[in-house]
């Protein structure tokens, strides 16, 4: 029994790290129907990114999140404005040819760059500080982290996007591109905003993905997997779900370990698969394609 | 009516054009001809370069093992620049560099290029067998001379159909076997005092099927032992969550961990182990720790890990080709590079000794049957160790050191220090086994 409840835990922690990973994906997805077939590859640069802060500065690596955000940010709106934007359109292909070469490059820059060594950042004692929990059981710090920063994210995302003005340029530039245009929304610069935040959320999940393993250049396509699956079951649009999403894939992988080790990933893929089949929008889908 | 007069006079002329073009080539080459023949042989025969083939991997997922390519053949094309000296004409030496990326099938259509396209002397590969055994098929269809390296010889020798009591003609390869890594591993856990009680991490690859098979892998010569191993069954690579492995080792009272797990995934272990309270006292996982950079990223949970050792500066071997120690090679290597050295750095440049030293005993290029009989011949002292494919436990296999390591806290940082032998006795032991903290 106690070892179900540390299963169930452990496969919620791992939900959190998954959040993590597709809360910008969520956010692209969402607001332009852009699906970045390199948004596990961009991950992989904010961790190198983070690597070279961290030699740099000589610091805690988690003091490389102040660079690597904001660059991060910055290269987001540059990539949305000058390359993304132009290929929107009614045509869902363009985007996906485009960013599939993105990721070529990117895994083939990084290979240029920092050789195929797998490099990870080390946070010293933090990375194995756990908490005791009764019967036994025992959480890591790190896994506790990662899984608030993702709640404070997607919070964070979904308090900008009912509150502010921004958040309500981001839905009506959703709903319907063509009248958010009419009312003077400039749909290429809220795209490029939305890119950036997007990108932002990267740097962290990059830095912390550094931190909790080791990374090389082409480890960037299976984090785009999950990261997408936890966004198709949390349904398109809803950020609450991502974060669900993220938690039910999580859970679903810790339990098929625990089941057999060979069944992890496969149960993960299961749950995504049922979620498809019966709920073939996710589970709450927040935008309706027309 | 008149385009097609237009298009009979235009092909009459192309085919016009052709033909002097053609005549004219036969004319020049007929004069070339006429013009070698007038000049003494050894002119000739040294501007004919002697071409080396060379498949790696340099990108993908296996680019890791590539690293060092650019390095050894830059410090061969410096070595080889005034050519090789062969009785006495001496040739130039063209290197032909192919990447495999990381992907069988790209590696048998590169050696296919180097074939036929190339035609180079001879082939040479090493890495993993999914590149090793591609390569090594081509060249035996082709019958051209090859020799690779970096491959555990069952899964070379077997994973291409071999017969033990026929071998292969053209194809030959060198590196240690699964009975090596296993008798070196058991031997290095019997050498503390624990309880004997093993949980292991065998992925579902290659590599771990492999090592977990209950019939040449490690479970019956742990059995006979006497260790008790626990084995939650092949786990899919890459995984991000261990906790059912921790939880289940913590329960049995796991004092050694072992594996063969790729770096993300064994970092993720390892962290997670801490996190959760699983304090091994020995841990030895191949592939994650072979690694300096992998290692670096550890900090101070890198100390104390151990790996099967088949390249390092304490090798005693020097390279029969440059006369460079295994110490001076990686010296160079960190000089050139600024990167600390690798156990494929060794395994990189031994290839191209074993090749042009076979190259040397054949009498020069030109001769494919010639070749393949000096490797076959070949009795070699390598960077890598004594090279001689007539003394393995099969055909066309030659078998080289391996021993076991321990990274443990030197002078400047961390250091790879050996400190098991019983399969390799030369090479020496620079220190005792010593249990995490």
């Amino acid at each position: 029994m106690i070892g179900w409840i540390d299963t169930i835990i452990q496969g919620l922690l791992l939900g959190g790290l998954y959040a993590l990973f597709a809360a910008g994906l969520s956010l692209t997805f969402g607001i332009m129907r852009l699906i970045n077939i390199g948004h596990g590859d961009l991950i992989v640069l904010a961790g190198y990114l983070g690597i070279v802060a961290t030699d740099a500065l000589g610091l805690n690596p988690f003091w490389s999140l102040v660079f690597v955000v904001p660059a991060m940010a910055v290269l987001g709106y540059g990539l949305q404005r000058v390359v993304l934007n132009r290929t929107l359109g009614t045509d869902i292909l363009p985007p996906l040819l485009v960013t599939f070469g993105l990721s070529i490059i990117l895994q083939n820059l990084l290979m240029q760059l920092f050789s195929a060594d797998s490099r990870g950042l080390n946070a010293g004692p933090f990375e194995t500080a756990s908490i005791a929990l009764p019967g036994g059981l025992a959480v890591g710090v790190f896994p506790v982290l990662i899984f608030v920063t993702a709640i404070a994210v997607i919070g964070g995302l979904q308090l900008v996007f009912s509150r502010t003005s921004l958040g309500r340029a981001f839905r009506a530039a959703s709903d319907d591109r063509v009248t958010a245009e009419l009312m003077g929304i400039d749909n290429r610069h809220i795209y490029g905003l939305a890119m950036a935040i997007a990108l932002a959320i990267v740097g962290i999940a990059g830095v912390y993905l550094a931190i909790r393993t080791s990374i090389d250049p082409t480890v960037g396509p299976s984090r785009l997997l999950y990261a997408f699956e936890a966004v198709i079951i949390g349904g398109l649009g809803s950020l609450w779900g991502t974060l669900a999403g993220g938690m039910i894939l999580g859970l679903a992988q810790s339990i098929g370990f625990r089941l057999d080790p060979g069944w992890g990933i496969l149960t993960g893929h299961m749950a995504f698969l049922a979620v498809l089949v019966f709920r073939p929008n996710g589970l709450f889908p927040k935008t309706r394609d027309r | 009516m008149a385009e097609s007069s237009s298009k009979g006079r235009l092909s009459g002329m192309i085919a016009g054009t052709i033909d002097r073009r053609t005549t004219l080539k036969l004319m020049g080459g007929v004069a070339a001809g006429a013009a070698a023949s007038m000049f003494p042989a050894p002119f000739v025969r040294a501007s004919k370069p002697i071409k080396i083939g060379y498949v790696s991997p340099a990108t993908g997922p296996l680019a890791v093992f590539g690293e060092p390519d650019p390095f050894t053949i830059e410090q061969l094309n410096k070595f080889l620049s005034g050519g090789l000296k062969i009785g006495d004409a001496s040739y130039p030496v063209e290197i032909v560099y192919k990447d495999s990326q990381s992907n069988s099938n790209r590696a048998a259509e590169v050696a296919n290029e180097l074939i036929l396209n190339d035609e180079v002397d001879i082939v040479i590969a090493g890495s993993t067998p999914a590149t090793t055994n591609p390569v090594a098929d081509q060249c035996e269809l082709n019958g051209m001379p090859c020799i690779t390296n970096d491959t555990p010889w069952q899964p070379h020798f077997f994973g291409r159909g071999g017969k033990p009591d026929q071998g292969f003609e053209w194809t030959y390869h060198f590196f240690w076997g699964l009975e090596d890594i296993i008798g070196s591993y058991t031997n290095l856990w019997k050498s503390i005092a624990t309880n004997k009680v093993l949980g292991a991490l065998w992925p579902n690859d290659s590599d771990g099927n492999a090592w977990g098979d209950g019939k040449i892998g490690f479970p019956p010569v742990l059995e006979k032992e006497g260790f008790k191993l626990v084995d939650l069954g092949r786990y899919q690579t890459p995984s991000d969550d261990f906790s059912s492995y921790i939880s289940e080792f913590k329960k049995e009272g796991v004092e050694i961990v072992t594996g063969v797990v790729p770096p993300p995934d064994f970092a993720n272990f390892w962290s997670q182990a801490g996190q959760q309270g699983l304090k091994p006292k020995i841990v030895t996982v191949a592939k994650a720790s072979e690694f300096p950079a992998a290692i670096e990223a550890f900090g101070e949970r890198g100390e104390g890990l151990t790996v099967e050792v088949w390249w390092s500066p304490n090798h005693p071997f020097a390279s029969g080709l440059t006369g460079q120690s295994s110490a001076e090679l990686a010296k160079a290597y960190t000089a050139a590079t600024g990167r600390p050295w690798t156990m494929p750095v060794g395994f990189k440049h031994s290839l191209f000794e074993v090749a042009i030293d076979a190259l040397k005993r054949a009498g020069g290029p030109g001769n494919p049957e010639a070749i393949r009989d000096a490797i076959r011949d070949t009795d070699y002292a390598s960077i890598v160790g004594p090279i001689n494919f007539r003394k393995g436990p099969v055909p066309n296999i030659a078998k080289t050191p391996l021993v076991s390591g321990q990274w443990q806290r030197g002078s400047n940082g961390l250091d790879l220090v050996i400190v098991e032998n019983s399969q390799a006795p030369m090479v020496p032991v620079g220190g005792e086994l010593k249990p995490l903290a």
